[in-house]
C-alpha cells in the first residue's frame, strides 16, 4: 500500500480516511465516476425524489416519536398535542402525513417509468425485485403508520385489513388473534404496530433501498431508448453516451427537487388534508370500537388492490386475488421476454397494453373509494380482469405471434371470463354485464386480433445503436 | 407526452382541492357558512356564545384557555374571569393554562341525553363548517322526541334546541309541492338575521379551534412558495450552466 503513488499525492485528512475506509472510492463509484446515460428525461426524477421522501419521513418521524404516545388512551390526544402544543409540531405532522401519500405518488410514477422503458429486463431483474420488495414493505409501513393516530379510520381501516387474514381456511381466526395480540384491535395492537412502524419496517426499508441502489450501480442505469451505453466505449473505457452522475445529474435532480417541494409544500401549507384523500375527516374522531363508520375506504394508495379484493364475491378468493395482484408484479421480468426494452420502439399493441393497464389501475383506485354498489363491484371485476390480462399480454407480446395462435389464445381467454359471466348471470343486471363484457374483449381484440390483420400494429421498430439525445 | 403529463398534474391538483364527501351522512343541501377565521370580533363573539351555551355539555379538551385567548385576542385575565367554569379537586377554578374540559360526568350525560355529548375541538374538521352552520339552524319542534326537538340535518339528534330562546321555534312544514322546509313559528330574542350571525360566529370559533394554526400556516406557506420558486429557478440555471458541455 505504501508504494502506491496515489496515496502520496492525496495526503491530508482525506488520505488518512481513505487508507482506512473507501470514502473516495465510494464517492467515485456511486457519484463522480458513475456514468449514467445522458438522455434521462422527466421520468428519471422519481428515483431521487423517492429517496428524498424517505429522508423526509425518517426525519419528521423521529421528531413525531419524541411527542407521540403509543397508548390507546393517549395516542389520539398526543397527536392533537403535537398539532397544538408542540412548537412547529403541526408542520412536522403535516409533512409526515403528506409525505406518506407523496411517497406512493413518487413510487408509482417510478414503477411506471420501469414499465415504460423496460428497466426490469435483463440484466436489471434484481433491481426490479428489490424495488418490488420496497413497494411491499412500504405498504406495510404505511398501513402500520395509519393506525397510530388512533382515529376512527385508523381503527376501522386496520380492522378491515387485519380481518382479511380471517378468511384463510383453518388458521385464519387464530392468526388474526396472533396479529392483533388480543381478541380485538386494542392497545396491544397499537403497541406492536408502533414498534413495526418506527423500528422494524424502516430498517428493512433502508436495507432494501441500499440493495436497490447497489444493484443499479452494478449494472448501470437504463434509459428512455433502452440501449446499453456500455456497448459503446471510448478509448478511456468510458461509455460514449454516459456522463458522470455527479455533477450532471446531481444538479439536474436538484431542479426536480425544487419542483417537487413546491408541490409537496403547497399541499402541506394550503391543503394538508389533501381534499380528504390524505387525511380523512372521520380520522378526527377518536377511535370507538362500538361505532362502525358508514364507509371505510382504505387510503387512496391501497384502493386499486382493494378493488381487486372486492371484485370477487368469495372473501378468501378475493384475498388471494388481491395478493396475486401484488405478487404477479414480481415476475414481470420473466413474463416480458421481448428484447426491445423501451416503449419508444415497441409495437402499437404493446403501447396500447401499457396504456390500458395504467387506466385500469387508476379506475380500480377510484372504484375502491366508492360504496360497494352492484355497478361498482361489476366494474371492479372488469378492470380486475384487465389488470391480470395485462400480464398475460406482456408475455404474449414478447414476440410476433402467428395468426392461428393469436386467434386461438384470444378465443380461449374470452371464453374463460364469458363462462364466468354466464354462471353469474343475473337478468336484473343484464345490461351491466353485457356492456361490461366489452371492456376486456375490446382490449384483447386490439392487442391480439387486430395485429393479425394489420401486421404493423404488432410489429416492434428497430432500436438505434446509440441513445438519441 | 409533455402535454399529457401536464394534464395529469392539473387533474390531480383539482382532485386535491375538491372538497371530499361530508362524513356526516346528510345528503340534502347545506347552507354556506361563509366564515372568516381572521375576523377577531366574530371569533370573540363566537367564543362568548360557545362558552355560555355549549360548554356546559361539550368539552374542547384538546385546546387550552390561555391559547384560545391569545389566538382570538383576549387577555388571560379575561379568559379566567369569563371562560373558566371548571374547578379542580379543591374547588378552585382550574388554571388558565388547563385544557378546556367540562364538569359533567359521562354517566350523567348518558342518562340525560341518551348519548355523551361529543368533544367539539375537532368538530369543524369532521363535519365541515357548512354542515355545522346548517345543523345549528335546523332544529325544529317535535313532541315525539324526549327533549321536544329534532333536527332536519341530524335526524333524532340527542341534543335539545339549546339556542331556542335566541332563535325561537321552527316547525317542519310541507309546502304545495310536497317539499319539506322549516318555518319559524315562534320568534326568540334574536331576529333571523341576528341569529344567522350568532350561528356564523359560533361556527367561526369552531373552525378556528379545529385548527388554530390554519391562518399562520397559510401565511408561512406563501413565503415558503416564494422561496422555493426562487430556489428552483436558480437550480434550473445552475443545471443549464453545467449541461452546456453535454452534447
Amino acid at each position: 500500500m505504501a508504494s502506491n503513488p496515489d496515496e502520496k499525492i492525496q495526503g491530508g485528512f482525506l488520505g488518512w480516511v481513505d487508507a482506512r475506509f473507501p470514502l473516495s472510492q465510494m464517492w467515485n463509484d456511486h457519484l463522480a465516476k458513475y456514468y449514467a446515460p445522458k438522455n434521462f428525461n422527466f421520468w428519471y426524477f422519481f428515483g431521487s425524489l423517492a429517496l428524498l421522501v424517505l429522508v423526509i419521513q425518517i426525519v419528521t418521524g423521529i421528531f413525531l416519536t419524541m411527542f407521540y404516545k403509543p397508548d390507546a388512551e393517549l395516542a389520539f390526544s398526543s397527536v392533537e398535542y403535537i398539532m397544538r402544543d408542540v412548537e412547529w409540531g403541526w408542520l412536522i405532522r403535516y409533512m409526515h402525513s403528506t409525505g406518506a401519500s407523496m411517497f406512493f405518488v413518487v413510487v408509482y410514477l417510478h414503477m411506471f417509468r420501469a414499465l415504460l422503458y423496460g428497466s426490469y429486463k435483463k440484466p436489471r431483474e434484481l433491481i426490479w425485485i428489490f424495488g418490488m420488495l420496497i413497494y411491499v414493505v412500504l405498504m406495510a409501513e404505511a398501513f402500520a403508520g395509519y393506525l397510530l393516530p388512533w382515529g376512527q379510520m385508523s381503527y376501522w381501516g386496520a380492522q378491515v385489513i387485519v380481518n382479511l387474514f380471517q378468511t384463510i381456511p383453518y388458521i385464519g381466526p387464530e392468526l388474526v388473534t396472533w396479529i392483533r395480540g388480543d381478541f380485538l384491535l386494542s392497545d396491544a395492537t397499537l403497541n406492536r404496530f408502533f414498534a413495526l412502524h418506527v423500528v422494524a419496517l424502516p430498517l428493512v426499508l433502508i436495507l432494501l433501498v441500499a440493495a436497490h441502489i447497489i444493484a443499479l450501480h452494478e449494472v448501470g442505469s437504463n434509459n428512455p431508448d433502452g440501449v446499453e451505453i456500455k456497448a459503446h466505449k471510448d478509448e478511456n473505457g468510458l461509455p460514449k453516451d454516459g456522463i458522470p452522475f455527479h455533477p450532471y445529474y446531481t444538479v439536474k435532480d436538484i431542479v426536480g427537487v425544487g419542483v417537487f417541494l413546491i408541490v409537496f409544500f403547497a399541499i402541506v401549507f394550503f391543503a394538508p388534508e389533501g381534499g380528504g384523500y390524505f387525511l380523512k375527516a372521520d380520522n378526527f374522531i377518536p377511535s370507538d370500537p362500538l361505532v362502525t363508520p358508514d364507509l371505510i375506504p382504505p387510503v387512496w394508495y391501497f384502493t386499486s388492490m382493494y378493488s381487486v379484493l372486492r371484485s370477487i364475491p368469495d372473501p378468501f378468493l378475493g384475498v388471494v386475488a388481491m395478493g396475486a395482484a401484488v405478487v404477479i408484479l414480481f415476475v414481470i421480468p420473466w413474463l416480458d421476454r421481448n428484447p426491445v426494452k423501451s416503449m419508444r420502439y415497441r409495437s402499437f399493441a404493446a403501447k396500447f397494453n401499457l396504456a390500458v393497464f395504467v387506466v385500469a389501475f387508476v379506475i380500480l383506485g377510484w372504484l375502491g373509494l366508492q360504496q360497494a354498489t352492484t355497478a361498482v363491484s361489476d366494474m371492479s371485476l372488469r378492470f380486475a380482469q384487465v389488470y391480470f390480462l395485462f400480464f398475460f399480454l406482456l408475455w404474449f407480446l414478447s414476440r410476433e405471434r402467428s395468426a392461428g395462435f393469436s386467434i386461438l389464445a384470444f378465443l380461449v381467454l374470452v371464453a374463460i371470463y364469458t363462462f364466468y359471466d354466464v354462471v353469474r348471470f343475473d337478468p336484473d343486471e343484464a345490461s351491466l354485464i353485457m356492456w361490461g363484457w366489452l371492456i376486456p374483449t375490446v382490449y384483447l381484440f386490439v392487442t391480439m386480433v387486430a395485429p393479425v390483420f394489420a401486421r404493423g400494429l404488432g410489429r416492434d421498430r428497430a432500436v438505434p445503436q446509440r441513445v438519441t439525445s | 407526452m409533455k402535454k399529457l403529463i401536464a394534464a395529469t398534474f392539473v387533474g390531480l391538483a383539482a382532485l386535491l382541492t375538491m372538497p371530499a364527501a361530508s362524513a356526516a351522512g346528510y345528503d340534502g343541501d347545506l347552507m354556506s357558512a361563509n366564515v372568516d377565521v381572521s375576523n377577531q370580533n366574530a371569533l370573540q363573539r363566537g367564543a362568548r356564545l360557545f362558552a355560555d351555551n355549549c360548554m356546559g355539555c361539550h368539552s374542547t379538551k384538546y385546546e387550552r384557555y390561555n391559547r384560545v385567548g391569545k389566538g382570538i385576542g383576549l387577555t388571560e385575565e379575561h379568559m379566567e374571569e369569563h371562560f373558566v367554569f371548571v374547578t379542580d379537586e379543591e374547588g378552585d377554578p382550574v388554571g388558565v393554562g388547563s385544557l378546556m374540559e367540562i364538569a359533567m360526568e359521562d354517566d350523567y350525560a348518558e342518562e340525560a341525553f341518551g348519548v355523551v355529548p361529543p368533544d367539539l375541538t375537532l368538530t369543524a374538521r369532521i363535519h365541515g363548517e357548512d354542515w355545522l352552520y346548517t345543523f345549528l339552524k335546523s332544529f325544529y319542534r317535535d313532541e315525539s322526541r324526549p327533549l321536544g326537538a329534532n333536527n332536519a340535518v341530524f335526524d333524532n339528534v340527542g341534543m335539545p334546541h339549546v339556542l331556542w330562546h335566541k332563535q325561537g321555534w321552527q316547525e317542519l312544514v310541507e309546502d304545495e309541492d310536497g317539499n319539506e322546509r322549516l318555518e319559524l313559528v315562534e320568534s326568540g330574542s334574536m331576529s333571523p338575521t341576528e341569529y344567522d350571525r350568532a350561528v356564523r360566529d359560533i361556527v367561526t370559533y369552531l373552525s378556528y379551534i379545529g385548527e388554530p394554526v390554519q391562518l399562520e400556516r397559510q401565511r408561512i406557506g406563501v413565503f415558503v412558495m416564494i422561496f422555493l420558486a426562487f430556489f428552483t429557478v436558480l437550480a434550473y440555471f445552475l443545471k443549464k450552466e453545467y449541461w452546456k458541455d453535454v452534447h
